[in-house]
């Protein structure tokens, strides 16, 4: 649903393409990850599905659609995204921050319909936030917050979900729930498309994994073909080794030490 | 925002409109102003109600709101609490084009607020450049900096085009530089509260995308915000607003800052009920710190700009010292 077709991307005034020829689809009714060292370009795709930064060259397509042709709306009625950081500028209660999730399906002057309010409660529900809709975001711990920008991006629909790190700063559990949810909504035949730095995780709910090198795609398969130990060490350029877990059958990565330990 | 929470509001502005009425060099009783606002009693009674006060409080009331709206969209917009059209430079670029168009003789009331209008679109561009020249446009302080270096440029450009007026024009202009409602006549409200009613409008309509923009521009976009667009939407708008404040009353600093801060602490939750609530309480506030220019050291008037930055910079400070 989503492609990303040889696309070359550059920050304004930067000499270097920030990612240079990245090919990779998201399709309906999986998990595609994109992992990589810091800075190697992920968030840089995700800030180009947002129109944030066109293509200098290559295309990147909703379904065949380049987004280039769609307006912001129509891209947001069809792909709901998370992006990595955000703090309201003003502290808002729970329910209306995820509220304003169905922006892409109102007009200037339009109030709340019943379909955005079932949408909404729908969207608490899945993500768990339903009890504190009353609450105000400053209020809430890091996982709370984590989850309650997941309902909004369920509440604006689409069939694409999008999400830049929804796990940073979670505990075991919370991440789990997250992923748990991610791959819930998969089955339901959206398109979810996650940047991670969790690999093991990745490796055990992700249909296919994209590995970004400086830019560039170092690998894109199966969490088999990727998560490979000699693939892994270069691209993270730190000593490691990836064996299988044999309680869930999954590959698993094992950063070593420098030295052994004493 | 409860709909009781308008109702007091409306009742102070009554209040602040009411002592206007009543108080000034010669104080009325309530049932004085009341009858005089129906032309009956003391035929001197009823000129200074309807050709002094009335008038005056009217245009206080349609600049406080100008002042209220633009600062409520500029705060949630740029995702800061200390911005407002007089911190950001906006309101003295406003200055620069209404003092330009006069010593060019181009003073008609209905003129004024477009030359205003343009020297505040320049001054807030001025403002954005020199914030993203710094490199970082999402820091609050800098882009304070900018507005303040932006604003005392305007100042030195107000100072030259005035240097060559007489003694007497360049009081009246300082004098109107400082802030003040004594030159209200009903023609000159009229046509600010046509502009200040035009830029409102507009920034309601744009009240979705403030919200998101409040967000950060990542999550606005995310959200189907073109966020360039409606960036540049609301500056144009809210200076707009500025501009006809500063066209029809000169430079009131600190209004903008202070009533969105009021209004959010009262509860008022999307960006919408926070301007509306902002227009309501501005015009109390700028009814209300205009009794007091003209009664604390009567019969001499304060500026009224100087009465505003008295209420507004214990609250900046305050807020300054929670952001950091």
């Amino acid at each position: 649903m989503i492609r990303f077709d040889d696309v070359v991307l550059r920050y304004p005034r930067s000499a270097r393409a920030a990612v240079s020829h990245i090919t990779l689809d998201a399709p309906r009714g999986a998990i595609t990850a994109i992992v990589g060292p810091n800075g190697s370009g992920k968030s840089t795709l995700v800030r180009a599905l947002l129109g944030r930064l066109l293509p200098e060259s290559g295309a990147i397509s909703l379904d065949g659609t380049p987004i280039a042709q769609l307006t912001r709306l129509e891209t947001a009625r069809r792909v709901a995204l998370v992006p990595q950081r955000e703090e309201p500028a003003f502290p808002l209660v729970v329910r209306d921050f995820i509220a304003l999730g169905r922006y892409a399906h109102g007009g200037v002057w339009s109030g709340e319909t019943p379909a955005d309010r079932a949408a909404i409660a729908q969207a608490a529900e899945r993500a768990g936030v339903a009890e504190y809709l009353e609450r105000r975001t400053v209020e809430l711990s890091g996982g709370e917050w984590q989850r309650v920008r997941i309902a909004r991006a369920l509440a604006q629909g689409g069939d694409a979900l999008v999400l830049d790190e929804p796990t940073a700063f979670l505990d075991v559990a919370h991440e789990m729930a997250v992923f748990e949810l991610l791959d819930a909504l998969a089955r339901e035949k959206r398109a979810v498309l996650l940047v991670s730095h969790q690999l093991n995780l990745v490796a055990r709910f992700a249909s296919s994994i994209a590995l970004l090198h400086a830019g560039t795609l170092a690998a894109f398969g199966s969490p088999d073909d990727v998560m490979r130990g000699d693939l892994l060490e270069r691209v993270y350029e730190w000593p490691l080794v990836v064996s299988r877990d044999p309680a869930v059958g999954a590959p698993v990565l094992v950063p070593l030490r420098h030295r052994a330990p004493r | 925002m409860k709909p009781r929470v308008y109702v007091a509001l409306l009742i102070a502005l009554a209040l602040a409109a009411l002592a206007g009425l009543a108080l000034g060099p010669v104080s009325l009783s309530p049932a004085a102003v009341w009858s005089a606002l129906f032309g009956h009693g003391d035929p001197n009674a009823v000129s200074i109600v309807q050709a002094l006060r009335l008038p005056r409080i009217a245009l206080g009331i349609v600049i406080g709101a100008g002042l209220g709206m633009s600062g409520a969209a500029l705060q949630s917009t740029l995702r800061n609490p200390l911005a407002e059209p007089y911190l950001l430079g906006v309101s003295g670029g406003a200055a620069v084009g209404a003092v330009a168009a006069v010593s060019l003789h181009y003073s008609s009331l209905a003129f004024l607020p477009i030359a205003a209008f343009a020297g505040a679109l320049l001054a807030v561009t001025l403002v954005l450049l020199v914030a993203r020249a710094a490199g970082a446009r999402g820091d609050p302080r800098v882009l304070l900096m900018a507005g303040v270096v932006v604003g005392a440029f305007a100042n030195a450009a107000v100072m030259v085009l005035l240097a060559g007026e007489s003694a007497d024009s360049v009081r009246g202009a300082l004098w109107w530089m400082m802030g003040s409602l004594s030159d209200a006549t009903w023609q000159g409200t009229r046509w600010i509260a046509i502009y200040v009613g035009i830029g409102g409008v507009l920034l309601f309509a744009l009240g979705r995308e403030i919200e998101l923009l409040a967000l950060g521009e990542d999550p606005a976009a995310a959200l189907g915000v073109d966020v360039e667009r409606a960036t540049r939407r609301v500056y144009l708008a809210a200076s707009l607003l500025a501009a006809v404040t500063v066209a029809g009353a000169g430079l009131i600093g600190f209004v903008g800052l202070v009533v969105p801060a009021i209004v959010r602490a009262l509860g008022a939750r999307s960006v919408r009920s926070a301007m509306l609530g902002a227009a309501i309480a501005g015009g109390a506030l700028v009814v209300g710190a205009d009794v007091v220019a003209r009664t604390v050291r009567a019969p001499a008037e304060l500026p009224l700009g100087a009465v505003t930055a008295l209420i507004g910079v214990p609250f900046f400070l305050m807020r300054l010292r929670r952001m950091t």
